[in-house]
């Protein structure tokens, strides 16, 4: 009986065939558990967000025991709800010339030739399905007159494929996947566990044994055991203090799989979206996001002369500057997210920022009022107006919006191979938690259409292939030592973290590493940066391990204790982007490093070196993690220089 | 143009658990600027409570964009406080005058616990929805998404109701601390549309009577609709109400038939 895991290979496990045809092959070879059988199964899942309920809900169904996890109260506060813009599906219903090849084809694209072939087409072919069974249960996706379903079209994409509705897309999938779930709850085949938090992974013979989680209403910790366990538990925006996840959103569940043998894939790979309101003050704790949907009609726009303070209602025509327009004349407004996020960088940097704090640049609506009229604007994007005015105390009607980028999603994740399993045998990473599909750029309207892939059409398929070979054997429960080794080891972790006695807060230490991880691992990152970021990072950590002040003891309900066992996995997630990014010696999507650009400023990749997933294994020291490499190769499409010009 | 607010009291709930006796504690805050929001001047509050060695207020919250529905808080006197339309993480400082006294309670009533200080337990909700809150579409089995069209303004009405997010501001505005407006929300969203036909009276049978086994009965005061953030009529307990009707005969004609 050994504890430790063999060393980690990156065999992503993809199917034989012509590209087309591999998930039709790994479907009819891979190992299915009969009906009869599949009660017998247990299955963990962590997170109840679109692929987690999805996931969840569906095993149930099929009749495996599900036992489903979320630190929320209920279900249906996953951040996935916050999702506003739409769904991508290659419908071609507008018969715009859209098919499963153009989704995955500009998803590669959109991805900079980062991501992995297989599953990217994968994705794209089931993407058609998600829209079928999330309209089956009821969600209200908009519609035209005649009772047909609608699209509207989104960054990077020259066709309509998004459904969406209202502003409330993820709001309305979310639910639909929560009422799937509550469903299987009420009828007693999955089990909930709700304000209970995964606090560690517990790996026996080689292979994922179950989890230890804190109950967070007792201080509680406990342990449950599965013959799998799936991490539906988002990403990592919030390393950067400000973004726009919710609150709560952390590293944690990941973090703890990747130091217990999950290899980390190519973390520095972060979006940062483009519209977001700008930050108003230092003691903000979030931004909010203006949906891309707005690039549809408004323009971007900052004064051409740097420190210009007239109202935006001064400044003529011709003292404007129109940066996408002129910069990207073929997409213009609706250039992919990591293009328009530099340009209102640079904008800034070079003094046109506009706003009290001079942080932010306009998007304008003034010509789409004029074109469409107020009554069409504001049917179209009311909800998003009345919600600008309500935070900015300004009319969006009168007066341009101000927006600037802020850290929105995270392509990173721990790796895994085609069946979604990580590099820990039985322990599978689905939606926004693993790094499969989004390459080092995510499209717009593509996180749900994932989250949905990977719950509803790819894990329960994949996770039989797996579990067929334990039927009828024994698997340890949480009787075994190591449970019981691992959860003392979460409770002398809470407990040394209640207990420092320090003066500074959770949020002080969260808010002074996001400042670090902005600067120097944001939108453009330089060698000197990156350098300075990894001396500063772990100098602030040491300062947390003394000065961390935590009031209200180990037992019982304690967000301030929550709150820091997060903040202490972001310092160590935020050393390993830092690494990574100082390691991809190139720029690609959203990983802008400035020594590689071209001549007129964008990105330039190194095929020749890079084309490789950075697959990061834990070595003890967060300082000193080993790099693993799997290469990308593409038979279907050739690497090409992206351009939206 | 941003400004500054001055010397604020403010007059928190305070209870250790469910059955321990509350307080109000006050604390002022001298000075915050008028972009903050609400919460972001508790967030403020709790970080100089915790570093003064104090335990920080529990309230719940997650993601400040009024969607997810985690928020709470009775303010003065109203839930979510004084802004229309507006969930409490959305409400920001400008709807307040230096000097203000603000009262902050938690939700009251009966169905939902105080966990603590202003933290209280909503799963009551959940239950109401595990009973009958979905249409039953296994995965996998769904035919093409246009197959059925649905008419734009049913479409529409359905998802004017489905834009609940379980927030229980209706239930603590009532006098009598009713869920029908929660409760008629998803049952409109899912009786309006052709999808929810098959379980449409066995829906409405379940989750009523799960919504009577917990919270109070309505009288129609309609303080629900006043205070939902997202403005759902109160129309939705006109049509769950018709439709539990129905539903009593109906299924107990198919029960004789059996």
């Amino acid at each position: 009986m050994s504890m430790t895991l063999d060393r980690p290979t990156l065999d992503s496990k993809t199917p034989e065939g012509p590209l087309a045809d591999k998930w039709d092959n790994f479907k009819a070879n891979e190992k299915l558990v009969n009906p009869a059988n599949k009660r017998k199964f247990k299955v963990i899942v962590v997170g109840t967000g679109l692929a987690g309920a999805s996931a969840a809900a569906t095993l149930a169904e099929l009749g495996y025991q599900v036992d489903a996890f979320t630190f929320h109260d209920s279900p249906r506060r996953a951040h996935s709800i916050a999702a506003q813009g739409g769904i991508n599906a290659a419908k071609n219903y507008r018969g715009d010339g859209d098919s499963v090849h153009r989704l995955f084809y500009d998803t590669i694209k959109g991805g900079d030739f980062r991501s992995r072939e297989s599953n990217v087409h994968r994705l794209a072919q089931v993407s058609v399905n998600i829209i079928d069974q999330m309209v089956a249960q009821g969600v209200p996706f908009a519609r035209e007159y005649g009772g047909m379903l609608d699209n509207r079209s989104f960054g990077g994409a020259q066709v309509s494929r998004t459904f969406y509705a209202r502003g409330q897309t993820g709001q309305q999938l979310l639910l639909g996947a929560y009422q799937q779930l509550a469903r299987q709850i009420g009828i007693g085949n999955v089990r909930l566990f709700n304000r209970t938090e995964l606090v560690d992974v517990v790996n026996i013979d080689g292979r994922c044994a179950g989890i230890v989680v804190r109950d967070l209403m007792t201080g509680e910790v406990s342990s449950h055991s599965a013959h799998a366990v799936v991490l539906a538990t988002g990403g990592y925006g919030n390393v950067f203090f400000l973004s726009t996840n919710a609150m709560a959103c952390n590293v944690t569940a990941a973090w703890r799989a990747h130091r217990r043998g999950a290899l980390f894939a190519n973390p520095c790979y972060t979006q940062i979206h483009p519209t977001c309101i700008p930050q108003s003050d230092d003691f903000q704790s979030k931004l909010t996001l203006m949906s891309e949907s707005l690039r549809n009609d408004g323009r971007v726009w900052v004064p051409k002369m740097a420190g210009d303070t007239r109202s935006p209602q001064d400044i003529p025509e011709s003292d404007r500057d129109y940066y996408l327009e002129r910069l990207y004349p073929s997409f213009g407004n609706l250039a992919p997210r990591d293009i328009s996020s530099r340009a209102a960088k640079r904008a800034i940097d070079s003094g046109q920022g506009v706003g009290p704090k001079q942080n932010g640049v306009y998007l304008d609506f003034a010509d789409a009022i004029g074109r469409l009229g107020r009554n069409v604007v504001a049917e179209r994007y009311g909800n998003l107006f009345d919600m600008y005015e309500r935070i900015t105390g300004e009319n969006p009607y009168d007066t341009p919006m101000r927006i600037y980028p802020a850290s929105h999603y995270t392509m990173g994740g721990l790796w895994v191979d085609y069946e979604l399993m990580t590099t820990i045998p039985g322990l599978y990473a689905a939606g926004e938690a693993n790094f499969s599909d989004h390459g080092a750029n995510r499209l717009g309207a593509s996180a749900l259409m994932q989250g949905l892939a990977d719950g509803y059409f790819v894990l329960p398929y994949t996770i039989s292939n797996y579990l067929s070979q334990w039927l009828n054997k024994s698997i340890p429960d949480t009787s075994h030592p190591e449970f019981a080794r691992v959860e003392a080891e979460a409770r002398d972790r809470y407990h040394r973290l209640a207990s420092i006695g320090g003066t500074r807060s959770p949020d002080y230490f969260h808010r002074e590493l996001g400042k670090i991880i902005w600067d120097y691992c944001g939108m453009e990152r330089t060698e000197a940066g990156l350098d300075k970021a990894l001396s500063e990072i772990p100098a602030l950590y040491e300062e947390f391990s003394k000065d961390l002040r935590v009031t209200g003891g180990e037992d019982g309900l304690n967000q301030t204790l929550e709150k820091a066992g997060r903040v202490e996995d972001f310092f160590e997630l935020g050393m390993l982007m830092c690494r990574d990014a100082l390691e991809r010696e190139e720029s690609c999507g959203g990983h802008f490093r400035a020594e590689h650009q071209t001549d007129d400023g964008e990105a330039l990749r190194d095929d020749e070196n890079f084309a490789h997933v950075s697959a990061w294994e834990w070595t003890g020291d967060a300082t000193q993690p080993t790099l693993h490499k799997e290469p990308l190769a593409y038979e279907e499409v050739g690497f090409q220089t992206r351009s939206y010009k | 143009m941003s400004g500054t607010l001055k010397n604020l009291t403010l007059k928190i709930w305070r209870q250790s658990g469910p059955n321990d006796a509350g307080r109000f504690d006050t604390h002022v805050i001298d000075e915050i600027t008028d972009e903050a929001s609400f919460l972001e001047m508790l967030d403020i509050l709790n970080e100089r409570l915790v570093e003064s060695g104090e335990d920080a207020v529990v309230f719940d919250h997650d993601c400040r964009e009024g969607i997810c529905g985690t928020c709470s808080l009775m303010i003065n006197g109203q839930a979510h406080g004084p802004e229309r339309a507006t969930a409490t993480c959305q409400l920001h400082m400008r709807k307040f005058s230096s000097g203000d006294t603000i009262v902050i309670e938690p939700w009251r009533a009966s169905a939902f616990p105080i966990v603590r200080d202003l933290m209280v337990d909503r799963s009551a909700f959940d239950r109401i929805v595990e009973s009958g809150g979905f249409i039953t579409a296994a995965t996998g089995g769904a035919p093409d998404a246009n197959l059925t069209p649905i008419p734009k303004p049913v479409s529409d009405a359905a998802m004017d109701a489905a834009q609940c997010i379980g927030c229980g501001a209706c239930v603590a505005a009532c006098p009598n601390g009713a869920a029908n407006l929660f409760t008629g929300a998803k049952v409109t969203h899912l009786n309006l549309l052709p999808q929810g036909q098959a379980e449409r009276y066995q829906r409405v049978e379940n989750m009523v009577e799960t919504m009577d086994d917990r919270f109070g009965s309505c009288t129609n005061h309609g303080e629900c609709e006043a205070a939902c953030p997202k403005e759902i009529s109160i129309d939705v307990i006109a049509l769950m109400n018709a439709d539990y009707r129905k539903a009593k005969t109906i299924n107990r004609k198919s029960l004789s038939r059996v």
